[in-house]
Parts: C-alpha cells; structure tokens; sequence
C-alpha cells in the first residue's frame, strides 16, 4: 500500500483527470502530471532503491537531471518518471535495484 | 608538503612528472624506497587517458610480436592481487580487481581462426607456457548464457581480468599522499635542466630540484623526453566508449569490447581512431560500436546508454612502451605506454624498483626508443 503523501496539490486552474495505478493501487491525477507526481501524490516512498547499495530514494530534482524518479513504467525498468506525463491506465511500480534484463517482459517496452 | 624555500624551488628526491595511473603507480613504488618522491601533472586540461580507459587487466594476444612484452604483462597480472590486497588495505578501497578469465568474442571464423594461430604463436614465443583456449559458440554459452547466435565463438585466457580504474587512480592518489606524497597540478612543466647531481624542473607554479626524475605524461612525454636527451615518439589513438545504465550481473567475465562492473555498469568499447588531439565522440563510431555490442549480447538491445567519451591511447610506432633511462643525463627515465591498467602492478613493482636502484632483471633494452630509429 502507498503511504500517506507528505505532499499538497495547490490550487489551480481545473484540470481532467486520468487514473493510474501505483503498485496495483488507482489514483486520480491531473492530466498533465508526470509519473513522478502521481508517485509523489500516492505517497509511494521510497519510489526505487538504488542499484549497488539498494538504498532508498525518491524523485527529487523533477526536471530530467537526478534521475532519483526512476519507475517502472507499464513493465517498462528504469524510467525518468519526472520526464514521462501520466497516462490514462499506466501502471507504475517501484524500481528495485537494478534492472533485471532476464525475465523482463520487454513488449511493454515503449 | 615540502617547505618552500626562499628562493621559491621546492625539492624533493624524484620528481614524477604526469598524475596519471603511469606517474601515480611508479611514484608510489618510489616511496617504497624511502623516496621523498612529487607528482608534477599538468590539472585538468591534460589529456588525461587515465579518466577514459576500459579497466582492462588484460593478457591475451598482448605481445604477439614482442615476447618481452608477453613477459612483462604476464609479470604485471600476476603482481595485481597483492598490490590491490594492499591497496585495500591501506586505503580502504576496494578497486573490484577480478582475474578469472577473459574472453575475446569474435563474430566471424575467419576472425576466430586469426585468434587461434595468433594465440598458438605465442605459445611456442613462451616456451608452451601460455595457458589459453579456443571455444566455439557452444562453449561460450557456458560462459555466457546470453551470447547472441551470431558469435563464431571465442578465445578464452584464465590470466585476463579487469578493475575498475577510477577506483584504481584514487586508491593510489590517497596512498601517495597518505605517505606524504606531494601532487601539484601547477600547469605543463616547462622545462628540464640538469644542474650538477641534480634537475631543475620548471613548472608555471615554480620550479622543483630533485636527484632524479621520470616522465610519465603520456602525450606530453613526447615534448618532455628530448629535454633530457631522450625521444618519446609518441602520438594519439582515440577510443571511444559507451557507458549503459547499471543492470543486475549478467556478464561474469570482462571480454575485450564489453564488461560489466561491480556496480552492474555496462561497458562497452571500442574504437581505434586516428585523429589527432580530438577526444570527443561522433555518431557513426556510438552507433557502430553499439551495433557490434548488440550481435554479441542481443538482450542489450533494450539497455539505455547513459554517457559515452573518447579518449586518447598513448601510442608508439609499435604499440609497446617505452622504458628507458637517459645516458646522457643519468637520472632522468622514460615511462610510456598505452596500458596503465594491466601494467600499474609493474610500474608499482619492478620498474619503480628499477628507477629507485638502477638495477633490474626488467629486459629493458627490448624498450629503448632507439628502435624506432633502426
């Protein structure tokens, strides 16, 4: 289950809306988030652990640079979730450790 | 650091010029001898082909038409385990030194073929003492479950290896410093004038004397080297390298174009490029590189690239170093290769204890630079 999001949407503008799902989990989000907002908003943290020491981590920079945001996207390892704009339907998940290239299900591979 | 004396030199027992794996590896081997020893290197502008190479600790087919050269990297394979032993163990850093074999993948026979008799060449060049095998496609499979179809197959090499050389180049600046080694990044050196027993050695940020010195700057040894009687032909040789995003181990031996660090970084090489001075990278040698990558391991065909670089080789006419002591100015040595990483043991070794005492059962004379002009 996502935690609790520490984080609060400010008002804006009205947008639409598009349900992803968060580890299984479905979540409104505007349509013009990125993925890693819709991670921030569900609270999924930490959002991927990294490679040599699986320490945890969160999207932190949101512009394309850190790449702390890295998701799994609709099966798809390793994604920048800050540079991706949701979907309506995307699946995102934690990205643990490395990418595993065995066992991959590589058609959802955009 | 040395004090600075009043009339702005510093001294110290040798001078290394270049703060690369050559220079950092033979400085630290001087220290072994008690040597007050400085690293002159030129800072960040250099060339710097320390930064960019491959991490290979690598064996076969080096020396096919130089057996002394066979020897000495055979030598420097096996000295690796004890000095990265104590490079971890004086510095804490672990430079992932793994020597369990490396294959050279080749993707038509003919290649294969060429491989094989360069390999059984050697062989006899060492006496039948030259442990290496020739497996076909089947037999790599056993090494690599995911070698692609198109592979002719492979020569395979226990003595081959890799580490990880900006590991290797930080363990070795923080020894040399932890034992009081002094490194200057205080511009090109300028020039080199013996003076009595000992060398000034000019640098833009002031100048050095020392009993001895040792010309380990790659490139530049080519301007250094006649400045005490000595000649480094020396020129570029570009290698380009890409560098995919870290993936869980798929590759448990380094081949020859392709390797995995402990990190799960995926390393992917090379190129051999003449074009002078220029260390970028250009699309069609990426692309080209990336393609052969590919033929050998279809599954990195989903993998992302994450950086790539070029980087200058340091080469000769022949492809082998350059060792050799001044005659006309004793105390000044010739350092140069085009393999800081196989050969880092043995500069740290033998050639450093070559330098210290002027003695060495090294075959030196095969490495002189007057081949070059026969």
């Amino acid at each position: 289950m996502p935690n609790a999001s520490p984080f609060e949407r400010l008002p804006c503008r009205p947008q639409a809306t598009v349900t992803v799902f968060v580890e299984d989990t479905p979540i409104e989000v505007s349509q013009h988030d990125s993925a890693a907002a819709a991670v921030l908003a569900a609270g999924l943290l930490p959002s991927r652990t990294t490679p040599a020491s699986e320490a945890p981590r969160a999207p932190y920079c949101l512009m394309g640079v850190c790449f702390e945001c890295l998701i799994e996207i609709d099966g798809a390892p390793n994604q920048q979730g800050c540079m991706i704009p949701v979907r309506e339907g995307m699946r995102i998940r934690r990205q643990c450790g490395a990418r595993d290239m065995h066992g991959e299900d590589h058609h959802g591979v955009a | 650091m040395t004090p600075r004396p009043p009339n702005g030199s510093r001294s110290a027992d040798a001078c290394v010029i270049g703060g690369g794996l050559v220079g950092i590896a033979i400085a630290l081997g001087l220290q072994r001898h008690g040597l007050d020893v400085a690293v002159l290197d030129e800072g960040d502008v250099a060339l710097r082909a320390s930064r960019g190479n491959f991490g290979l600790v690598w064996v076969q087919g080096k020396g096919d038409t130089q057996p002394a050269y066979a020897s000495i990297t055979r030598r420097s394979a096996r000295l690796w385990p004890d000095l990265a032993r104590r490079l971890q163990e004086q510095t804490g850093i672990d430079v992932q030194l793994q020597q369990r074999g490396g294959l050279y993948l080749c993707l038509t026979e003919e290649e294969l073929e060429a491989r094989r008799q360069m390999l059984a060449k050697m062989r006899d060049a060492a006496g039948g003492d030259y442990p290496h095998e020739t497996l076909d496609l089947a037999q790599v499979r056993d090494y690599f479950p995911d070698i692609g179809d198109e592979v002719a197959g492979a020569t395979w090499c226990p003595e081959d290896g890799h580490l990880n050389p900006l590991l290797l180049l930080r363990a070795l600046t923080q020894r040399f410093r932890a034992q009081g080694g002094v490194i200057e990044n205080g511009g090109r050196v300028q020039g080199i004038e013996r003076q009595g027993e000992a060398f000034r050695v000019t640098t833009p940020s002031g100048d050095w004397s020392c009993a001895k010195v040792v010309l380990a700057a790659g490139l530049g040894n080519r301007e250094l080297a006649p400045m005490v009687g000595l000649s480094a032909p020396v020129f570029p040789n570009r290698g380009q390298v890409l560098i995919a995003e870290r993936v869980r181990p798929f590759l448990h031996y380094p081949t020859g174009h392709v390797r995995q660090t402990g990190e799960g970084t995926v390393q992917i090489g090379d190129s051999k490029e003449d074009v002078g001075f220029d260390s970028g990278t250009t699309t069609d040698v990426m692309a080209h590189i990336a393609h052969r990558a590919v033929r050998l391991f279809p599954l990195l065909r989903d993998v992302r690239m994450v950086r790539a670089w070029g980087a200058l080789r340091v080469m000769t006419p022949d492809g082998y170093p350059v060792y050799e002591a001044s005659r006309d100015c004793p105390g000044a040595y010739l350092v140069t290769c085009h393999s800081g990483v196989t050969l880092g043991a043995l500069h740290e070794g033998p050639l450093a204890d070559w330098i210290a005492r002027d003695e060495t059962d090294l075959p030196l004379e095969v490495f002189h630079a007057q081949r070059f002009a026969l």
